[in-house]
């Protein structure tokens, strides 16, 4: 009995594949036919700017770490009063998969992927972005986040107990305390 | 003179069809595995992309050609020869049309039985020439599921050999003229596609050149036309199953209003693309099921069926 | 032995431990911030609350600190109880209530230890709502960054810089959830361990302001095992690289050397390695026949093949080795030119002294300790080192002896030793015995129960005094005054009451007769049957391993070229201008035909080279130091150079090589030079195996340098190219350059950094410990090639020297050390430069009376022919008839005693 049945599950097989050949096609004809591609879409690797206009990556290597192929290399620095930035700030696109562990990984809001897949290069060296190519002059996804308004870190024109949530330093020298 | 000249052409003729039908098969069958998956195949080169096929060709004819140091040279060369010639020499018998046949040997399906065995060699010693492991379990595989398959391939076709009374292959299509023996012989059919499928070692028995398993099988080291060359072998294989299953269970040429030779293609081509909808449907077998499911169910079946058929004839006198 | 239940399994643990102490060495999970293996236990945080049970029946059980409950015989716990978790879970929610929201931008992040435990107790929500307290940050000078906001207040830093290490400017302000750690005012961390807190701190209040300048996670960094240059204990180092460039340097745990510590010299002293003046490339001095000199950079085959020609013209080579020149450099050099055209490169001086602490070591009875086992001797005596500043490590190693003999008192009323607070408040203020007797006042005198200023000479009579003092067959000075008499007495009292006495001596005064003292004592003491041990600092890393090779010093190598004799002069890694007199070293020069020096930083001697071959500085290649104690230890390449750079003794090998004296295969790896070594040398036997040989394998597979988080390997060189290129290959250790390796328990000696799962900090150092403070597994790293032989005891050493008089116009150079100064490598870093202090002439009040000068005034300094001018440093602690010069920063010829040097006043016109 086993077998009539598995021989009828086989045929029965063949004959639904027979029938996809009267199915509409799942092929989208890419280059004649634009696809819709989500505002969440994982493409073209950006960097983000906050609210205020200055860079909003802060060199915490977070998102080269979380790179499974290692295709992003930074080095961060700071300028004179403390804020940190990347000094230069590299994806190599042509080892990028765009999982997009990086976005995940920023704390900042500063690394982004955007709907945009179509950066062929005949030259392999042109797939480096360094960031002149990936800096953005808009905040991308995130308008309103700003990392220093939030963190404890004193910068320029945001001093110590300036930040959200934070009451004015101690004087530890005070009295009564 | 003519009777130089007309097996000339013939021979021409059957190569020439035989090869373009076996390059069309390549594109043949990635538009119909792409049309049962809801694709499209290749479309850009040509018109529905039959160009394809030619830029296939000269890419593999432009592939460096590379032989591996380790390899067992002369045999590594040899050996992708074998499987083209003798898929091309079964062709000598293959009655096309009536008059239209390289030869009309009185042992035809002998003959083709010969060369199908003769496919081991090549597929077996590319493996062994290769000398990288993964080749020669493949040619291993090859070797084990070939020879097996062989054996009830032959039995099943004993059938149409006692209802026809012969073993030369226009004798058995004339035979069919008013019954095609796919109903007589339904069980030989079935044990024969399946044979044949193994012989040719497409999907479902794809396992000596399994790609997950075995990189590619017995032709991981090949490249350029060497490889191309076992491709080419593969698909005259299916060409030729499919016509030996035309001409020994569907009647050959026979067919109402159009000429025998489009009858004959006609039915070749329905063939083909029914091993393509089998790759299209069928998962690869374990190894152990191929070969227990070959030596327990198709050879005692084929034995049965001989039997039946010898019993049924032998009452009908 | 003790059974243990944690979570109702059995456990065997040491005695006399906490359980937190047991928990982790069993290698558990347990949270904690207060407690530090060094430090030990006060129970501060309550983040180690664990469950104890009464006996197996009971269900209900209660809240105790792991770290202050013993390891008792049967004590049940529980770590994993519900109850017991989420205590530390609330109590490091309450830690974090005012913990700023600064991660990406804290340099910790990545091996913080408060990271690691919030996420080991599992808090993960912040249900604060409330306003943060802030604080304002101070400057506490160019190694340590302050971010006073991070603070959990688990007062280590304190306790570390305070208690442990001894510091007095750095204190706890404000109370309740204001506390302050920090300085009274902003300024410099006076501490010379002050870099320690980068580490002690559980978070990122205190970070490491050199790395911040080039700042690169933990991950990122390519590691290796590596040595300390800047010093002869030869603390044990990590050194991190990224983008070709040293980052930092971090402490790698060897419980018999540095243990958990590293002074702020090794730590910060590295920048010279990173400096844009750094040797990198093969250079061409040419001199015309007009003596107009044009420098070139040379091509590296070219001019092999030209001092090849040079060596071959039945030339004779000499070669002058270096102290801080690794073993494998001093013997390649000594291979190329032949043992007898080989020189030390140390002074005569020098050279007779380190071989006199070598021998004493060696045929005496007396055991040199490690650096480990200063810490553990309950009576000290220094004879003439201000250990702080010429081995710093030593200093604190002695701040902690001094706690020894007090601590009987906790003993008694059973306090166990790492019940921290209660130790502390039962010893109060006492100290164990600790005799100082130096030239000038030293740093550690603030612990030491008695010192002693004067001038070597009369510092090798009290020594001689003691010996005699201890015991009457060892000879003594004439015309002992009652004074040094009663001290000598009341040392060797102390000395002879102790369980482990130690003597501690040096070449910092340039007199052999306080060696000889030294030994004296600790020979008499052995006789009464003591375990009494002798520590001798090294004055540079490889100082014993250039002795121990033996040769001729540099004076003789000097009066070789004068003499003509010698056509070419191989200098390796030495500056030959800061060990001899310029005059010297100038006639060096001039006699020579040809001088080629390898070096990896440009000095007064490459200036002068014909040929400057670049060497590999010590993170950039591999190589064996000889520390003080005698132990051999391998420092490993962590990155490779850019340009020609190799190591010296890969140029020395390739100048065999091409003179035709070897061929390829010779030497082609470290290991086959220090077979060599072996071979040649019994005195270096051992060496080898201070690290497994290159083809050392763990399951199979090389030890990573990189981490495996180690992130950017296809982005890092993708400006240059973008194919990334092949891995680059280590012939000289089983260290890889990559990522993929074995990861786990490797030898010591191998081990890159310590990391394991859950433990990013350097607290995941309990993981490769055999118990915690003890040694790691399978041994700590290193070979001791100096034990003290077995038999009788050689003869004491003869009369002591007469008393020191003092002459009418000359003075005594005594040489005054600087942690930052006065050792050559360190001070090319620039962090360290603000440290130097600026040059001065110190001279005692009488004799700043006789001179008519004050502080600030000038004076000259006059010696052979050599003048030298510098401000006046009036210390009264400075023997009267002496002047001290700043040790590495005057000329070498002030410093080469027994110097007399005239001194007079400049007027200031």
């Amino acid at each position: 009995m086993q077998i009539i049945e598995n021989i009828y599950s086989i045929l029965r097989s063949i004959g639904l594949v027979f029938m996809h050949a009267f199915h509409k096609r799942e092929t989208v004809q890419y280059p004649d036919e634009k696809p819709y591609l989500a505002p969440r879409w994982r493409g073209r690797i950006v960097l983000t700017r906050d609210p205020d206009g200055a860079e909003r990556c802060v060199g915490c290597y977070l998102c080269a770490v979380a790179c499974p192929v290692g295709c992003i290399a930074l080095q961060t620095t700071e300028d004179e009063t403390g804020r940190r930035y990347p000094e230069f700030f590299r994806i190599n696109f042509s080892r990028c998969i765009f999982c997009g562990y990086c976005e995940e990984a920023c704390p900042t809001y500063a690394i982004q992927l955007t709907p945009d897949f179509e950066m062929c290069e005949y030259k392999r060296q042109n797939l480096v972005y360094e960031k002149e190519d990936l800096l953005i002059s808009g905040p991308g996804k995130y308008p309103d986040y700003n990392f220093y308004r939030v963190a404890g870190l004193a910068i320029g024109g945001k001093g110590k107990g300036e930040a959200e949530n934070e009451s004015a330093p101690v004087d530890p020298r005070g009295l009564l305390l | 003179m003519m009777s130089i000249l007309w097996p000339l052409i013939t021979i021409a003729l059957a190569l020439g069809i035989m090869l373009t039908s076996a390059s069309a098969l390549v594109w043949l069958e990635r538009r119909m595995l792409a049309l049962w998956q809801d694709r499209y195949g290749p479309n850009r080169v040509g018109p529905f992309g039959l160009l394809q096929v030619i830029a296939d060709t000269l890419k593999m004819f432009f592939k460096e050609d590379w032989i591996p140091p380790f390899a067992d040279k002369t045999v590594f060369f040899i050996a992708p020869m074998v499987i083209m010639t003798t898929a091309l020499l079964s062709v000598a018998v293959v009655p096309f049309a009536p008059g239209f046949s390289v030869v009309d040997l009185n042992i035809g399906l002998l003959f083709f039985l010969a060369m199908s065995s003769m496919g081991v060699y090549s597929v077996a010693l590319a493996g062994w020439a290769s000398n990288n492991k993964y080749s020669l379990l493949g040619g291993l595989r090859a070797s084990a599921q070939m020879i097996s398959y062989e054996v009830f391939m032959g039995l099943s076709l004993m059938g149409v050999v006692m209802l026809a009374g012969s073993f030369n292959l226009r004798d058995i299509v004339e035979a069919q003229e008013h019954l095609w023996f796919c109903v007589p012989q339904f069980i030989g059919l079935v044990i024969f596609c399946i044979a044949g499928l193994a012989e040719t070692h497409r999907i479902p028995f794809d396992l000596p050149e399994a790609e997950s398993e075995l990189v590619a099988g017995f032709h991981s080291e090949y490249s350029g036309m060497k490889f191309g060359m076992f491709f080419v072998g593969e698909y005259l294989g299916i060409t030729l199953i499919s016509a030996m299953i035309v001409t020994l269970f569907f009647g050959g040429w026979y067919g109402p209003i159009l000429p025998p030779i489009i009858w004959f293609f006609l039915k070749v081509f329905v063939f083909q693309c029914g091993f393509i909808l089998l790759r299209a449907t069928l998962p690869r077998l374990r190894y152990d099921q191929l070969m227990s499911f070959g030596w327990k169910y198709m050879l005692p079946l084929s034995l049965i069926n001989i039997l039946i058929t010898g019993a049924i004839i032998l009452a009908k006198r | 032995m003790a059974t243990i239940y944690i979570d109702d399994k059995p456990y065997e643990v040491k005695d006399g431990q906490n359980l937190l102490q047991a928990c982790l060495s069993l290698g558990l999970n347990l949270s904690y911030f207060c407690w530090h293996p060094a430090l030990g236990s006060v129970g501060a945080c309550r983040q180690c609350a664990v469950k104890q049970f009464k006996d197996e029946n009971d269900k209900q059980g209660r809240l105790v600190m792991s770290c202050m409950t013993p390891a008792s015989a049967n004590i049940r716990i529980s770590i994993g109880d519900a109850e017991a978790k989420e205590f530390r879970q609330d109590v490091i929610e309450h830690l974090m209530t005012n913990h700023p929201h600064d991660c990406p931008v804290c340099d910790e992040g990545g091996e913080c230890h408060l990271q690691d435990m919030t996420v080991m107790s599992g808090h993960h929500d912040r249900e604060y709502r409330f306003k943060k307290r802030t604080h304002i940050n101070q400057d506490l000078g160019p190694f340590i960054n302050h971010e006073m906001n991070r603070c959990i207040q688990c007062y280590r830093c304190v306790r570390y810089y305070r208690d442990y290490a001894g510091g007095r400017d750095f204190n706890v302000f404000a109370s309740h959830d204001n506390v302050y750690f920090g300085r009274h005012e902003p300024g410099t961390l006076e501490s010379e361990f002050s870099g320690n807190l980068v580490e002690v701190c559980p978070t990122g209040v205190f970070t490491d302001k050199t790395q911040k300048k080039h700042y690169t996670r933990r991950w990122d960094l390519q590691v290796a095992p590596s040595i300390c240059v800047h010093c002869g204990l030869g603390c044990n180092t990590t050194p991190g690289e990224r983008y070709g460039q040293l980052r930092r340097i971090r402490n790698r745990y060897n419980g018999e050397v540095n243990g958990y510590f590293l002074c702020d010299r090794g730590r910060y002293g590295y920048e010279f390695v990173n400096s844009a003046q750094r040797v990198k490339q093969v250079v061409y001095r040419r001199r015309d026949d007009a003596g107009v000199e044009t420098v070139e950079k040379a091509v590296k085959g070219d001019v092999l093949r030209y001092l090849a020609r040079l060596l071959a013209d039945g030339a004779t080579a000499i070669g002058i080795g270096s102290p801080r020149a690794s073993v494998e450099t001093n013997f390649a050099l000594r291979a190329l030119v032949g043992p007898e055209n080989y020189f030390t490169g140390m002074t005569a001086l020098e050279t007779r002294l380190v071989s006199s602490m070598i021998e004493i070591l060696k045929t005496g009875p007396a055991r040199t300790p490690s650096l480990d086992e200063i810490g553990d001797a309950d009576a000290v005596l220094v004879l003439g080192e201000d250990v702080t500043n010429v081995a710093p490590m030593m200093a604190l190693r002695l701040r902690q002896s001094v706690r020894n003999e007090p601590m009987a008192v906790a003993h008694k009323i059973g306090i166990p030793d790492w019940n921290d607070a209660a130790v502390r408040g039962a010893v109060q203020t006492k100290k164990g015995p600790l005799f100082i007797a130096t030239p000038a006042a030293t740093k550690l005198d603030e612990i030491a129960t008695s010192t002693y200023n004067a001038a070597p000479d009369n510092l090798a009579r009290l020594g001689y005094a003691v010996a005699n003092a201890i015991d009457p067959e060892a000879p003594t000075g004439d015309r002992v005054s009652a004074e040094v008499r009663q001290l000598a007495e009341t040392i060797a009292t102390a000395l002879k009451g102790a369980k482990k006495p130690l003597v501690i001596a040096g070449a910092s005064c340039a007199n052999e007769c306080i060696i000889q003292a030294a030994a004296n004592i600790v020979w008499a003491l052995c006789k009464t049957e003591h375990a009494a041990a002798l520590s001798f600092t090294a004055p540079e890393c490889n100082s014993v391993g250039a002795a121990l090779l033996g040769g001729r010093s540099l004076d003789e190598a000097i009066q070789t070229v004068r003499d003509g004799r010698a056509d070419v002069v191989i200098i390796a890694e030495n500056d030959l201008y800061r060990r001899a007199k310029r005059a010297d070293v100038d006639a060096l020069f001039e006699h020579a035909k040809h001088v080629v020096v390898i070096d990896h930083s440009p000095t007064a001697t490459t200036a002068k080279a014909e040929v400057t071959l670049p060497a590999a500085a010590f993170p950039e290649g591999d190589g064996t130091f000889v520390n003080n104690e005698g132990r051999a230890q391998r420092f490993i390449q962590v990155y490779v150079p850019e340009g020609d750079v190799q190591e010296s003794w890969r140029w020395l090998r390739a100048l065999r090589v091409a003179t035709g004296k070897a061929d390829v295969a010779e030497w082609a790896t470290l290991d086959l030079a220090l077979a060599s070594v072996e071979e040649a040398v019994p005195a270096l036997s051992g060496v080898r195996n201070c690290a497994p040989p290159p083809a050392f394998r763990a399951l199979g597979q090389k030890v990573p340098r990189q981490a495996h988080r180690y992130s950017g390997r296809t982005a890092m060189r993708a400006n240059i190219n973008v194919s990334e290129p092949k891995i680059q290959e280590d012939p000289d250790s089983p260290l890889t350059f990559s990522m993929e390796g074995y990861r786990g328990e490797l030898p010591a000696s191998l081990l890159p950094s310590f990391w394991a799962p859950g433990w990013n900090s350097a607290q995941a150092l309990t993981r490769f410990q055999e118990e915690i403070g003890g040694p790691l597994r399978g041994g700590d790293p290193g070979v001791r090639l100096i034990e003290p032989a077995a038999g009788s005891a050689p003869a004491y050493f003869g009369d002591a020297p007469k008393v020191f008089a003092v002459r009418k116009n000359d003075r005594l150079a005594v040489s005054l050390y600087h942690i930052f100064g006065s050792e050559e490598l360190s001070a090319l870093s620039p962090p360290l430069a603000e440290r130097i202090p600026a040059l001065y002439a110190a001279l005692s009040p009488s004799d700043a009376e006789a001179l008519e000068v004050a502080n600030g005034d000038t004076v000259e300094l006059r010696l052979n022919g050599a003048a030298w001018r510098a401000p006046v440093s009036v210390r009264p602690d400075l023997p009267r008839g002496t002047v001290g010069v700043p040790a590495g920063l005057a000329a070498a010829e002030f410093l080469s005693a027994p110097a007399w040097i005239s001194v007079e006043k400049v007027s200031a016109t």
